[in-house]
Formats: C-alpha cells, structure tokens, sequence
C-alpha cells in the first residue's frame, strides 16, 4: 500500500486516491478547430514511460482536491506533488539503494552503566539447559513423563505440570503445555507424519519451524483446517490431528471463529524477537519512539529457545519491552508481507493455541497493517539440507532442529544418531544432543579439516569422520542405518545402525520480507546463500538475516540498527545491556555442497514437499533450462506451501552444479507475500457476511422491509425491487403494480438518486459545459432533462436539473453513477477551468424522495398539499414547487419516468416515514400501491426511456439513443461535442436503441440476446445484427416487448428479424422504442 | 392527517440501533461508548480562504475559519471542521442549520459563497471510552495516536468500508465523532457493534 502525499492531507493510503492518468494533457481551447486525426490525438493517446511520470490524482476519499504527481514508474515512488495548472517541477530521482546491512557500531553513546561489551570473552562454560542443570548424558528417559518415552526428565521449556491430550491419527497421546504438536508427536516416538505428494513415500518431522516441508497436518477439531506444520501448531487439549499425503481438505462447515483487523503505526517495527532482534527493540525502546517487535513464536528468543543460550537476558529484555510504554510487543505473530513505503501485513494467532477453550468474543486471528517508519528485519536463517541418496526417511532431521527439540521441548527426537554436516554450525547441536543422552554414532563432515569444533567433538567422545559423507539410508517407516564413504568416492563403505540423522548444508538467511520490500540480494561467499544487500525503502536487515552468524557479532549489530533507527526519527537512543558471549572455538569455513553423490537407483530430494530429486532438476538442465525461474516452473521444486524454505538455495546449487556454473550467478527465485500460508478467513477479518459490503438504505428501508419487499442492490443500495403479496410471483406481482400505476396511483421510494447542489455566479456556464442540451436558459423553478457524456461523446449519465435560483441548481444522477458524476464535476472544474465561480456538493442523503405516479396521483397530492395549486396549468409538467406536504416541507417536481402524470416529493429524510405513510394513507381510497425497481423498469420501457448503464455500455451516443434533441446546437462547445462529427459516430450503421415485438406477443426475449437478420443461421461467422438490452411482460400492452441496440436500427422499424433463444430463432418485429403513449397524453393526467 | 404529521417526532438514521449502541458500555465494562448524537446542524461552507468573505464569514459566527487543514475550531456549541482549502463543514446544535445558513449568506454579502445544508446528509456517531482509539483502529488506516491525531484534528478518511468524517475532540476524554454518510450508518453501525464485541 504506497503512500500518496496529498498536498493537503499529507501522506495517505493510496486507497483512499482515485488515478486520474496522464497529466498536462489540457482539453483544448477550442476542439472544432482541430483535425479528426489530433481529436483522436487527444482522446486516446497518452504517455507510457519507464520512469518519472506525471499524472492527475485525487483524494478522493479525504478532501476530494485534485493534484499532479509525478511518480517514478519503474519504482512506484511519488518523487513530487503539486497543485493543478502549475508547470511540472524538476524532481528529484527515486530514493537511492542504500545498503542495509551496516556495521555494528551503534552511533550512541551507552548510558548503561551496567551494559557489558557485546564481545566480550568470558571463561568456556559446558553446555547447560534452560535450568542450569547441566544437561546429564546419563539422564534416564526411561520412565519420563506419562508414557513420552523419548521426553527428556529435565530439558526444554515445556510445562510438566499441564498435560495435554491429544489424538493423531487415530491413536491417543499425551503431551505438554509448551509443546508444539511436533514435539509431542517426537515425545511419543513419532517422527513419522505422512507420506509424500508423488512418490507415496513416508515423511517424518524434518524440522521445528516454519521451513517444514514434510510435517504438513490436517486439524481434524476442534475445527477442521488443512494443511498446518505441525511443527508450529502449538498443542493443546483435545487437539485432533491426522497425517495427509500432500494434500489437505477443506470442510464445507462454516467456520464460527470470529477474525479481525488492527492498523498500527510505529516508529520502528522489529520483525524476530531473536538476538538480534531484541537486542534491537531494547535499544529502541524507552527511546520514546513507537516501537512494535513481532515475532512468530509464543515467547520472545527466537533461535536462543533452541540453542538454550543467554535466556536470563531474553527473560530480562522481554520484561523491559513489556513494561515500556509506546512498545507493543506482538507473540505469535507472523509478519508474512512487506510492502511500499514500509507497510507490513502480519497475522496473530490469537487463541489458535487455546483449542476448545478459546472465547468466542476474541478474534482467532488477527491482521496487523503496520505502517513503519523504519524497519529492522532480524528475521533469522533457516538451516539448508543436503541431497543426498535416500535424504527423505523419517527420521533425518536438519541438525538445529533436533537440538531445539533437546533444548526448548526437553525431547529426544532419536536416540541413536548420524550427524552430517558441511560447517561448524551441526558441532554445538551433535554436542548438545549427546549431553541430553542421544548415542552420536559420528559426525560426517565433508570438510577435510574441520578444525576447532571437530576437536571439541573428539574430546566429548565423538567420532568425527571428516571429508565424509552420507551415501545412503535405510528404513521403512523409520530410519534404522545410515551408509557413510569418503566424500566423492563410494568405495569403502561404513554402515551405522542408527534411527535419527542430523543434516546440516549451511545457513540461508530469510530474506523473504527484504526481497518482498524491494531489496536486492547478493551472494555471501562464506555462506554459499544469498544475503540483503540493498534496498530504497527504510529498512535494515541485522542478526543470521544479514549473513552474520557469530552471537556476539549478531547481539551488537541488532542494537546498532535499532539504536541508528529510532536516531534516525529524532529519538535518543540507549545502549542496551547485552548478555556475555563465551568464547567458542574458532571458526572453520563452511564447504559449499548441495548434491551428494550416492547410488545411482537412490533418489536424492531436493524439495521434498514437491518431491523434486536431483534427477529431475538434471532433467530440466537438460531440456535447456538455465534460469532458477524456469527450473521452478518445470520442476515444481520450490512451489509447494513451504514455498521451498529448506529447499530453495539448494535447488539452485543443484542446478549451478549441472550446469557448470557459479550458484552466485543463478540468483534465486522471487519471493512473494505470503511468507507462510495466511487463511482466507483471517484477510477477510471482519469484512464478511453481512460485513462483506456496505449495504446502503434509505429512510424508508424498514416500511419496505415490514411490507414483504423484496430487494435489489444497485450498487451498494437495497432498494425494493417488487412487493409481492401472499402467493404472487414476480411476474404477477409487477404486472399488479404497473397497472396501479397507469390506472390508479402508486408510489415508488426514490431516495436513492443521487442528488449535487450546485452554486455561484458560474453554475449555469458549468452545467452547459457538463450537459450536452442547454442549462443556462432553464427558469428558476423549472426542471430540465440533461444527459451528460464523455469527451468521446458517448453517454456518461442522465438524470434532471432543478433551477432553484439564478446560480443555485440541484441535478440528480443516475443510482450508481452519484460518487462518479460528483468526481467527474469535480475534476473538470478544479483541473480545467478552476476560473469557473462554482462548488459542487453532494445532497443525496439530505433528501428523501417519493415518486407519486399515476393518474390518481393529483387527487392524492392535492389532499395532502392544501397550500399547492395542483392544476395542470397551475403546476406544469417539470416545474417544481416548494410546500408542504401533509404538514412536511417538500419540495415538489412534475417529473415523470413513467409517462403517466407523476410528482417527485421531496423531504428531510428525518420526516420521510411519516410523508411515505400519510401518501399511503391519502391513496388508499384509489388502491395506492408501493412498487419497486422492476416495474419502475417496465414502465420506463414502455416509454422508450433508456436506463443508462443497463440499455447503454460506454459506446453509446445521445443520438444512438434517439435523443439528439437533447444534444445542443447553439452551444459552441460542451464536453463530448466534438465527437459527434467524428467519422465513427456519423455511421450509418451505428447502433440505435429501438423496439422489439415478439411476433408471438407472449414470447419473452432474454436480456442479451443477440439479434441477426435470417430465418435460418448461416454458416458462422453470423453477422450479428445487434442485442436485447431491456426485456419485460406489459400488462398496458398486453405483450412482451424488449429494447435493443441494432445496427442501424432506426431504419429497420417495422423489419422481421430473428432472435436465437436456445434452439429457436424466434421472428421480431422492429419497433419505435415508446411503444406506449407515443402521443404523450397521459402526461398531465 | 397534515396535524398527525406535525406531532410526528423525527427519525434519525440509527433511531432503529439506539439501544444496542448503549448497550456497549455495559458489555464492555464502560472501556467503550457508542451514541447517535443525532439531528446537529451541518452546514457545507464553500469559499475563497484568501477572499474578504472569509474574514466576514468568520466575524459573524465568532470563530476563525481554521486554515490549517484537517483542524477543527470550536466556538461555543458550533464547530468549525476543515474539510478542504475552500471548504468547510459547520456543526452546530440541532436546528440552527437555517441560523446559521442565513448568518452567513449575510456576512458574505456579494462575495461568491456557497452554503448547503447538509444536515441530513451526515449523521454523527460519538465514540469515547478508554479503548475509543483501539475500536478505530480495527478499520481506519490513520494514525490515531495522540501525538498525530490529537485534539482539534479531523480529518476526511475510511472507517471499515465506508467514508467518514472523523473529529478527535477536544478532550481526550471527549472521543471521537464519527460523521457518516446517512445510508452508511447503518452498515457502520453494525460495523462498530461487531468490532467493539471483543472488548467484551
């Protein structure tokens, strides 16, 4: 959602702007001076440039002022507004690329006293838990919790003291407060949660987060939802979960929950409650900006959950963040796009995670539109899988994963392990993993010297095999061996029995919402991914997000970037205490694998959601394929709703390999919003229902209602479209009501025409601008027909024009068409004759309008209006009076729509219902009947009064509608007249709007019916002669009848031509469009 | 029949929705209020804020016409909302729309001034109560927070799906008015009573 500068209101959504296309493109002084050929110019040609652009704009849901922008449309920048009628200034260029990982040094000075240096060294500690016990090899699991055989005594954060039950497929589990559905799964021993999309082929728990591709779940109740991770579904009681092959399904029951919207605006918006993004809103905070810090999980730590590291501190910050005021700290929460000028959508599961118990007043999930001055992504880094043979048992595992399943679940997800690994990153989760008591068999590097970490391995007792690796697994529904060679070579094979395989390829930051935001990316050498590199937008990107992985180095480059944010809109930022990092062993770089070489009859997944195997990308590189783009698309790799997290850097490896390339000149694939699959339901918020839309009514919508209505939307109106009595149909109920009104009296609720005051000195140069028949020699108290059409000449909008005084007019328009004429008033007079002494403003809710039709009407009026002459010499058709009306100010119009004798009664929409029932009462004595929009239709048809919108689409002119009457020829210029002497529309063969008669009178001819001149089809192409546009039963005529526009219509009255109506071509006889009172003698009663 | 219609009491938009709007103070423990303050004098003022009609327009309803946009003026129980840079809307007690329509017709003089009564046009909602900004904030994009949307400011936006008016008062206290179209009312009506559920 971009921001537009109004010049008056100041930045704004976009939404609330209407595009008005090119600008400085005047209308001409004077259009009969200029060739078909620059008529044309002018009407159709406009500028379509990469790059700056200036255009018209109006806000048109705020001050309703038109003004110029030139926006860069390359970029979608605004570079510059200004008023109307001034000449385009210079602008500058768009925004620069700034870079937008900076260093670490935050531009403040520490007011801390007690702040540690970020780097500083302390003693190596040995691995603890959460609790400080130290994690205890030997810890016995046998006898831990309710039956979770593999849940850790001591371990994670769950809640020991609230177990939870819960059923998947079929079979009932215990679980824990704090566990996620995976990890109560792992807890009781299983990993395995489904079979795969294409192959059939059993699938396991592969990760702990968002970047799942395999654990992929229906919720089967409380409430049934497709396709949830189990990994990020957090358990609760009576959670019903059952596996699915790929593929979810959607329930047909409607869903009670209640969902909703919030927008928020800060200073700053963090997006990741991890290191480096708490340090960030720690810095930020207690600055007095705005801060908002989102994160997805239900407690801030991000990655720390996991590694079970300086928690002491993430429980220290997230208390200071709760605390502070102008600080909104969002828990489960997912911030899944990132869009112009710094607006983010993010969703909170809100009581998701309540199960049953959720209160039903509290929304499930909400949608938070944050717009942010700043922006600091410490979105994290997911870890990058390898593809080797047999990569997809259950039981392999991205090796962080497992640790945070030890760390933060307190579950082992196996207890024999392999670990494979390409970099330092698997060493502290294999080290981990043992202390917590799993059996590591070896950790396989590839790497020939592995260094450091390799050697803290050996000292806790690990085999390290380096230059190694996974050639192969075996197992059915559980992995129970894993195969390990020397890397590249598949002789001397070793076997080790072994029911979990920890993988780790590397890290790729999650530059989703940067890409998303506008960001470039660049390729990071020791990483072997692709990291933030720079961006127009206010953003910094800081922690794993940014390529930095060494703790220390993440804690400080978050409090630098949220220190340079909140500095940068005028706070004083505050240097936070960051936690002591101990010295790790030093750092040996990463090797760049993505394929694995392994037995050829092995398949070796790349996307195992898309179950896309090196094989198959090989196949695309064979076809030709060279961009990631289209590798994407041929494959699928990258296209499932993980939308290719695990998988993406590595598909991409997998094809530079093939290719012989260099990954960094592959780039990746787009990323796109959503971040992670949002529910329709929880866009949708509270916009559905009877919310969906606005539903317009007018003052007289409950007595429609209370007398059996039924209703028709025209736009976003209910207005009563016949009033049926007991057993009527439609058909019977709008022939009732026609004859009442052409034999008796009827009234219609005619509130909804929209309705504009039109003052000053100018008003009547105006409306001859806008109309195309005269306005400036109307008399006061008179009322004239005006249609009003585009510059191409065709009809725009019709509707009346009431002169009630010199330079005061009040002109309805058309139901739907209120706002667009307001708008179209609007933009002539402040764009191209801002001069004009004028002002336009909208009344249609200040009036409620009754149309009393019929030959009774007079006598009706005339009891309830003592004051008012209602002769027909005394108060003459399209005069209006001002009076009152049984006791109501009203201003009175003989108008009529109908033909018949008919007055438009106008009132204080606050006085309408007592008018409406008095009408009522007074024309009782003559059987007054309500009638609605369909027989307002009829009547209107059977006097060849087009409706526009519904008889005409945009390509009709005022002639094509038999209505050149209305088309001035004294005026030397008005708004569409110099398109009435293009080539085009002098046509002879143009479309008129004529009448239909059915041969047989009781045939009716659908609406859209096409027409052609033959008793018999020719062979195709059929020349089409024309369409129906309006069809109706008369009971006046007796008949069916249609409108239709027909080429050449004019010509052809009284002409047979055909109709095909299903299989039948059915004769019609061409017509005069009024068909009934073509005299005009029933206008005066 | 005309003497019935002269006792008639009139029908405001929201007359139907009354009781429920009030019921929102209790289900929410008085953390929101929602009233119709219904009938107010509105009056559309069109003119050229540099022009000598200003001065004089603003001389004979005792208050300055306020040329800052999107701010408010307030002079005894009218209030003065800029809605553009020659447009302004006039809110004053119910039934002195007339009053003040011809009070300024005659200040103007010759002076070219448009001057509609748009009193029906609009009716007004008063939002108030400690969460008045949070209900809002469900569906409006602006800023609400004090530091941009304080006192004295109005401004013309989006409310859920429809247009409206929105006054901060002057008092934060005092809450919002949210000016709605009449045939809107009732589907924002419905709108704030589903939004301000949660508040239960």
């Amino acid at each position: 959602m971009l921001l537009i500068p109004c010049p008056w209101c100041g930045p704004r959504d976009e939404a609330e702007f209407h595009y008005g296309g090119q600008a400085h493109v005047p209308y001409p002084e004077d259009p009969s001076a200029l060739t078909d050929e620059e008529w044309a110019r002018y009407l159709f040609f406009r500028d379509n440039p990469k790059g700056p652009f200036a255009e018209r704009w109006s806000h048109a849901a705020g001050c309703r002022r038109w003004f110029n922008a030139v926006r860069d449309t390359a970029t979608n920048e605004i570079l510059t507004v200004y008023p109307p009628g001034e000449e385009r200034p210079a602008t500058p260029g768009p925004r620069p690329l700034r870079s937008v990982c900076a260093g670490v040094l935050p531009p403040v000075e520490s007011d801390h006293e007690t702040c540690s240096p970020p780097t500083a060294v302390h003693a190596a500690e040995p691995l603890q838990d959460r609790m400080g016990r130290g994690g205890d090899g030997a810890a016995s699991i046998s006898d831990s919790a309710a039956g979770q055989p593999f849940r850790h005594p001591t371990r994670g954060r769950i809640h020991r003291d609230a177990p939870l039950t819960f059923t998947f497929d079929g079979t009932e589990y215990q679980g824990l407060r704090g566990d996620t559905l995976a990890s109560a799964l792992l807890a009781n021993g299983v990993i395995a949660t489904g079979t795969s999309i294409r192959l059939g082929r059993p699938r396991g728990i592969f990760s702990a987060g968002v970047e799942e591709p395999n654990a992929v779940v229906q919720i089967e109740a409380p409430f049934p939802e497709p396709m949830l991770l189990a990994t990020t579904v957090e358990l609760y009681d009576g959670l019903v979960a059952s596996s699915l092959s790929g593929q979810g399904r959607l329930t047909g029951e409607p869903d009670p929950a209640r969902y909703d919207a919030v927008h928020a605006h800060c200073d700053l918006l963090v997006v990741g409650a991890g290191p480096a993004g708490l340090a960030a809103a720690a810095a930020a905070a207690r600055s007095g900006a705005r801060v908002v810090l989102a994160d997805d999980q239900p407690e801030s730590g991000g990655s720390l959950l996991g590694t079970a590291e300086h928690l002491d501190w993430v429980a220290d910050v997230t208390g200071q963040l709760d605390n502070a005021p102008e600080v909104r700290v969002l828990r489960r929460t997912t911030v899944f796009g990132h869009y112009d000028d710094n607006h983010l959508l993010a969703v909170e599961r809100r009581t998701n995670h309540l199960g049953a118990d959720a209160p039903g007043y509290v929304s499930r999930e909400r949608v938070w539109r944050i717009r942010a001055r700043r922006v600091v992504l410490a979105t994290g880094a997911h870890e990058r899988s390898l593809a080797f043979a047999d990569n997809d048992r259950p039981g392999v595992m991205l090796a962080a994963s497992a640790r945070t399943y030890v760390n933060r679940y307190g579950v082992l997800p196996g207890r024999h392990a392999v670990v494979l690994t390409t970099n330092d990153s698997a060493y502290a989760a294999a080290l981990d993993l043992a202390a917590a008591g799993v059996d590591i068999a070896a950790i396989v590097d590839t790497r020939p010297a592995p260094g450091e970490w390799a050697e803290r391995a050996r000292q806790a007792g690990i085999d390290v095999m380096a230059g190694h690796a996974v050639t192969g697994t075996k197992g059915g529904a559980r992995l129970t061996a894993v195969t390990v060679a020397r890397y590249g070579e598949s002789g001397g094979q070793r076997e080790f029995t072994a029911d979990l395989l920890l993988v780790s390829g590397g890290w790729n930051p999650v530059a989703h919402l940067f890409s998303q935001s506008g960001g470039t990316l660049r390729y990071h050498e020791e990483l072997g991914s692709f990291v933030p590199d720079t961006c127009r937008q206010a953003v910094e990107v800081a922690g794993s997000a940014s390529g930095v992985l060494d703790p220390a180095e993440v804690l400080a480059q978050g409090a630098a970037a949220g220190a340079r944010a909140v500095e940068a809109e005028g706070f004083s930022p505050r240097q936070p205490s960051l936690p002591p990092v101990a010295a790790r062993p030093r750092p040996t770089p990463a090797m760049h694998v993505y394929a694995v070489p392994g037995a050829p009859d092995s398949p070796r997944f790349v996307d195992l959601q898309r179950d896309v195997t090196v094989d198959d990308l090989a196949r695309a590189a064979g076809a030709g394929l060279r961009s990631v783009e289209h590798t994407k698309r041929y494959t699928t790799a990258g296209t499932a709703n993980d939308q290719g997290k695990t998988s993406g850097v590595l598909a991409g490896g997998v094809v530079a390999d093939l290719l012989g390339v260099d990954v960094s000149a592959l780039g990746t694939t787009t990323f796109r919003p959503p971040y992670t699959p949002v529910s329709f339901a929880a866009l949708a918020g509270r916009d559905r229902g009877a919310l969906s839309d606005p539903v317009r009514t007018t003052a007289l919508h409950e007595w429609h209602v209370a007398h059996g209505a039924l209703f028709e939307n025209v736009g976003q109106w209910k207005r009563p479209w016949y009033y049926p009595r007991d057993g009527e149909d439609r058909e019977a109920a709008v022939l009732r009501e026609c004859a009442a009104a052409r034999d008796g009296v009827a009234l219609m609720d005619a509130s909804t025409l929209g309705k504009i005051d039109v003052q000053g000195p100018d008003a009547s140069v105006f409306l001859d601008r806008l109309y195309t028949n005269m306005m400036s020699t109307l008399k006061v108290g008179m009322i004239r027909y005006g249609v009003m059409c585009r510059p191409d000449g065709m009809v725009f909008d019709d509707g009346t024009v009431i002169r009630l005084a010199q330079n005061h007019f009040l002109v309805t328009t058309t139901t739907g068409n209120a706002a667009a004429v307001l708008d179209w008033m609007e933009e002539w007079q402040q764009t191209e004759w801002p001069g004009l002494k004028v002002h336009c403003t909208s009344v249609t809710e200040q009036w409620a309008t009754v149309a009393l039709v019929g030959p009774r009407s007079r006598d009706v009026l005339g009891a309830l209006a003592p004051q008012l002459a209602v002769g027909k010499d005394d108060f003459p058709f399209m005069a209006w009076r001002e009076t009152t009306v049984a006791g109501i100010g009203a201003r009175v119009c003989r108008i009529s729509f109908s033909g018949e004798l008919a007055y438009e009664i106008n009132v204080s929409p606050w006085e309408a219902l007592t008018l409406w029932q008095s009408l009522h009462e007074a024309g009782s004595p003559y059987g007054i009947t309500p009638y609605g929009t369909e027989t307002m239709h009829v009547l209107r048809a059977e006097k060849g009064y087009p409706i526009i919108g519904q008889d005409t689409d945009g390509t009709v002119t005022p002639q094509d509608l038999g209505m050149g009457w209305a088309v001035s020829k004294k005026k030397p210029d008005f708004i569409g007249r110099r398109s009435y002497a293009r080539a085009d529309t002098v046509r002879p063969d143009r479309k008129h709007l004529v009448g239909l008669l059915p041969v047989d009178p009781a045939v009716f001819l659908p609406e859209g019916t096409h027409l052609v001149a033959d008793s018999e089809l020719p062979a195709p192409p059929v020349p089409m002669l024309g369409h129906v546009t309006s069809s109706y039963r008369s009971a006046a005529l007796g008949r069916t009848f249609a409108l239709a526009l027909i080429k050449g219509g004019r010509d052809r009255i009284g002409e047979r031509l055909y109709a095909p109506v299903g299989d039948r071509l059915v004769p019609v006889t061409v017509a005069s469009p009024v068909l009934y009172d073509p005299e005009g003698a029933r206008r005066d009663g | 029949m005309a003497d019935t219609a002269l006792t008639a009491p009139l029908r405001s938009p929201l007359s139907q929705v009354a009781e429920r709007l009030a019921a929102v103070t209790r289900t929410s423990g008085g953390a929101i209020r929602l009233a119709e303050l219904p009938f107010l004098a509105q009056v559309d003022v069109r003119l050229d804020a540099k022009g000598a009609a200003a001065d004089a327009v603003g001389l004979a309803l005792g208050l300055r016409l306020p040329l800052e946009p999107n701010t408010v003026v307030r002079a005894g129980e009218s209030n003065v909302l800029w809605l553009g840079p020659d447009e302004w809307l006039l809110i004053g007690p119910p039934d002195s729309e007339r009053d003040l329509e011809s009070r300024i017709r005659e200040a103007a003089g010759d002076e070219p001034v448009s001057v509609t009564d748009v009193s029906a046009q609009r009716t007004t909602i008063l939002v108030t109560g400690p969460r008045a900004r949070d209900l809002l904030a469900h569906g409006c994009a602006l800023d609400l927070h004090p530091r941009a949307f304080g006192s004295g400011r109005c401004a013309q936006t989006t409310l859920g799906r429809t247009q409206v008016v929105l006054v901060a008062r002057d008092e934060p206290r005092a809450g919002f008015w949210v000016l709605v179209r009449s045939s809107f009312s009732g589907y924002l009506a419905e709108w704030l009573l589903d939004a301000a559920t949660e508040y239960a």
